[in-house]
């Protein structure tokens, strides 16, 4: 894992102390809101419907338990007892005072952590494939690229009031766990036929109103070219992109108006000039980097059987453990959606619970996932019995990943002030009628995932099912989309008919899973059917008039 | 308005001209270049400009941290001067992208100026001014 240095850790400590700056001289009013709001954004802190929300930036979604207990500590001491994971792979408290935000910033700040540009028009936290550096399937790790990136984005002075928000993703497997094609920039690790390591890079994804997969940009930049690369796609964005009018103001938009010929035409132009000026740090900056994320020291002659006797014990194996590159080994996902729970929640206790276990199993690390679970990336295989054990202990061991249940969602009207309907009540619907794990289980991987508002935050636009939540003449309303898809098959799913109430949303959900099992043919997932089929048959089912 | 400079010559009199007037009639010496304009388009008149104001009608608006590094990269020496809604929470990110005037709309406290400009000990990327990136110290 990435260690600060004398210069991370100085330009942090100067970041708290500006911070405190700031909120004094808004508490005083010296400074109006409109003055502070891009600044208390840009450190994270956020108005919502009844509080301040604070989200902690977790770097590409690494974190050890040093900091995951901090995170517990913060929620006990200043918020209501818990924290909730999200789909940038960071985690936000909910219930914050201003009064209080300068020092949570600065404990943060004692476990190498913060809250810089987790919000508002800049460069966002670089997110990353949560099986990085563990995965067999990947050509290199991801994350010394993510930590370069953000370090060359912390404060980058040209590019801190863009028109919009701009989220980086970077993956290193050609299985694409991190959604890289539905950010503003994607960046997938490959070797070219020389064996080079370099990047595809794709510019102008993204969700929101206008739901875009990404087009490729450029197949192949070498990877020490990055920064500048970069620069270069970020400076043709701050000079052209739409800033008339918010809704039309992120890359996409600018890549989809121009298209991605012209845009790829302005980036190589301004690229070739950039190239000059030396911005990319040397190759030893890199290698410093690279060395702190070396695999920690993993015995490859480690036991790889596993004692299956106990039925709920295999039922969680087979759902939430994939293989580690390294024999003997394996990657452990917890799921952080238990029936009737609210996705992406943990209490204190159980990140205190989850960080315990990483120190003791996981080499001392853990890893946010953008579907709000955590990841214990290198376990032993004969540890995983103990693992279970513990998990079951706090509520932490539903066996429901990628199953129907394990929803992502907004956090809705609940808490948020642009939210048009409530997500989390609708998820914990849904999670109770399909509470039978036995019957989630054959319906197999469905990514269902709820947005509380046409922003998209809950990724509806990339569910294989997705509900929108939406506000009709004063009512919630919900719109179903079929298959999208935020992996390396990228799609974005189409609505299927007219909206449901809360309820009527849940019951068209499970007649169109119900039709799937009626037509799948073997191996096919709700998805694949969807994809083979079109929308007819489920269509039929949903809106299918009751018999008279 | 406040001006503040950090450069040791006279404040550029004449007043800055529009980027229209100043490509209409070109014996200016100063020109005032608005977010949406190119600041490409003054890369051949860079030797005789002694004063290049970047507005900055809404601070929020970012288009002239870009302008700013653009003329600088392409070599130019003069003043370069970041005019309109200028605010001390800015400064910093001003200054790195080769600003060395400000012309604020509002009352900037000098004192408050120079505090924020000193307050961090270490930057993480080259810009357009002389700090060494992290990875340069790192290095050597």
């Amino acid at each position: 894992m990435y260690k600060y240095d004398e210069y991370d850790q100085a330009i942090v400590d100067a970041r708290v102390e500006e911070f405190r700056d700031q909120c004094n001289r808004r508490l005083s009013g010296e400074m109006t809101e409109d003055q502070f709001k891009p600044l208390r954004l840009m450190n994270g802190l956020y108005l919502q419907l009844h509080a301040y929300m604070l989200r902690v930036a977790v770097p590409y979604g690494t974190l050890d338990s040093r900091q995951m207990h901090m995170l517990a500590h913060i929620a006990r001491k200043y918020d209501r007892g818990y924290g909730h994971f999200t789909t940038r792979q960071n985690l936000q408290y909910n219930w914050i005072k201003l009064d209080d935000a300068a020092d949570i910033l600065a404990e943060l700040a004692t476990v190498e952590m913060h809250a810089i540009q987790t919000s508002g028009n800049c460069i966002r936290n670089i997110s990353a494939d949560q099986y990085a550096g563990a995965a067999a399937d990947e050509v290199a790790d991801p994350r010394p690229y993510a930590e370069l990136l953000r370090q060359w984005s912390t404060f980058h002075p040209e590019f801190l009031l863009l028109p919009r928000k701009f989220k980086i993703a970077v993956i290193g497997a050609d299985e694409d766990r991190a959604a890289m094609k539905l950010h503003d920039i994607g960046l997938k690790l490959v070797r070219n036929a020389a064996g080079a390591l370099g990047f595809e890079v794709y510019v102008g994804g993204g969700q929101g109103r206008t739901p875009m997969v990404a087009p490729l940009i450029r197949e192949f930049l070498p990877a020490d070219d990055l920064v500048s690369y970069l620069e270069a796609c970020l400076r043709v964005y701050n000079r052209y992109g739409r800033r008339d009018n918010l809704y039309k103001a992120r890359i996409k938009i600018l890549v989809h108006e121009i298209g991605a010929d012209e845009y790829r035409r302005q980036v190589e132009e301004e690229y070739l000039h950039v190239k000059t000026l030396g911005l990319d740090p040397p190759a030893a900056e890199l290698e410093r980097i690279a060395a702190m994320f070396a695999l920690p020291p993993l015995d490859p002659n480690a036991p790889g059987e596993i004692e299956r006797s106990d039925p709920d014990f295999a039922l969680w194996l087979d759902q939430q453990v994939v293989d580690h590159k390294v024999p003997g080994h394996a990657i452990v996902t917890i799921s952080l959606k238990p029936t009737g729970g609210i996705p992406g929640d943990a209490s204190a206790d159980q990140i205190d619970a989850m960080a315990k276990l990483a120190q003791v199993f996981s080499h001392d690390e853990l890893r946010v996932t953008h579907a709000q679970n955590i990841v214990l990336p290198h376990v032993r295989k004969a540890d995983l019995y103990a693992i279970w054990t513990r998990l079951e202990e706090t509520g932490l061991a539903t066996p429901n990943l990628d199953l129907v249940t394990d929803i992502i969602a907004c956090p809705g009207l609940d808490y948020c002030a642009l939210a048009n309907a409530r997500s989390i009540p609708l998820a914990q619907k849904i999670t109770e009628r399909f509470a039978n794990l036995d019957r989630q289980r054959d319906l197999g991987e469905v990514k269902l995932k709820i947005s509380g508002c046409i922003n998209a935050c809950g990724h509806h636009h990339a569910g294989h099912i997705g509900i929108l939540g939406v506000d009709r003449k004063g009512e919630e309303n919900y719109q179903l989309s079929f298959g999208g898809s935020g992996a390396e098959d990228a799609s974005v799913g189409k609505i299927i008919g007219p909206g449901f109430s809360e309820d009527g949303v849940v019951d068209a959900v499970e007649k169109a899973l119900e039709t799937y099992r009626g037509i799948r043919v073997e191996g096919e997932r709700f998805l694949d059917t969807y994809r083979r089929v079109g929308p007819e048959p489920f269509k039929a089912a949903i809106y299918e008039k009751a018999p008279a | 308005m406040s001006l503040i400079r950090f450069r040791v010559d006279e404040a550029h009199e004449e007043p800055a001209v529009t980027l229209d007037a100043f490509l209409g009639q070109s014996n200016a010496t100063a020109v005032r270049v608005e977010p949406g304009e190119d600041a490409r388009v003054l890369l051949p008149f860079l030797d005789r400009l002694q004063l290049i104001e970047i507005a900055f009608p809404k601070f929020r608006d970012g288009r002239g941290y870009s302008s700013a590094r653009i003329l600088r990269e392409s070599g130019f020496t003069g003043e370069l001067r970041a005019a309109g809604d200028v605010l001390l929470d800015q400064v910093v990110i001003l200054r790195r992208c080769g600003f060395d005037a400000l012309a604020s709309d509002h009352v900037l406290d000098l004192a408050k100026v120079e505090e924020a400009l000193a307050r961090f000990p270490a930057v993480y990327q080259k810009a357009a001014d002389a700090k060494p990136p992290v990875w340069a110290l790192r290095h050597g």
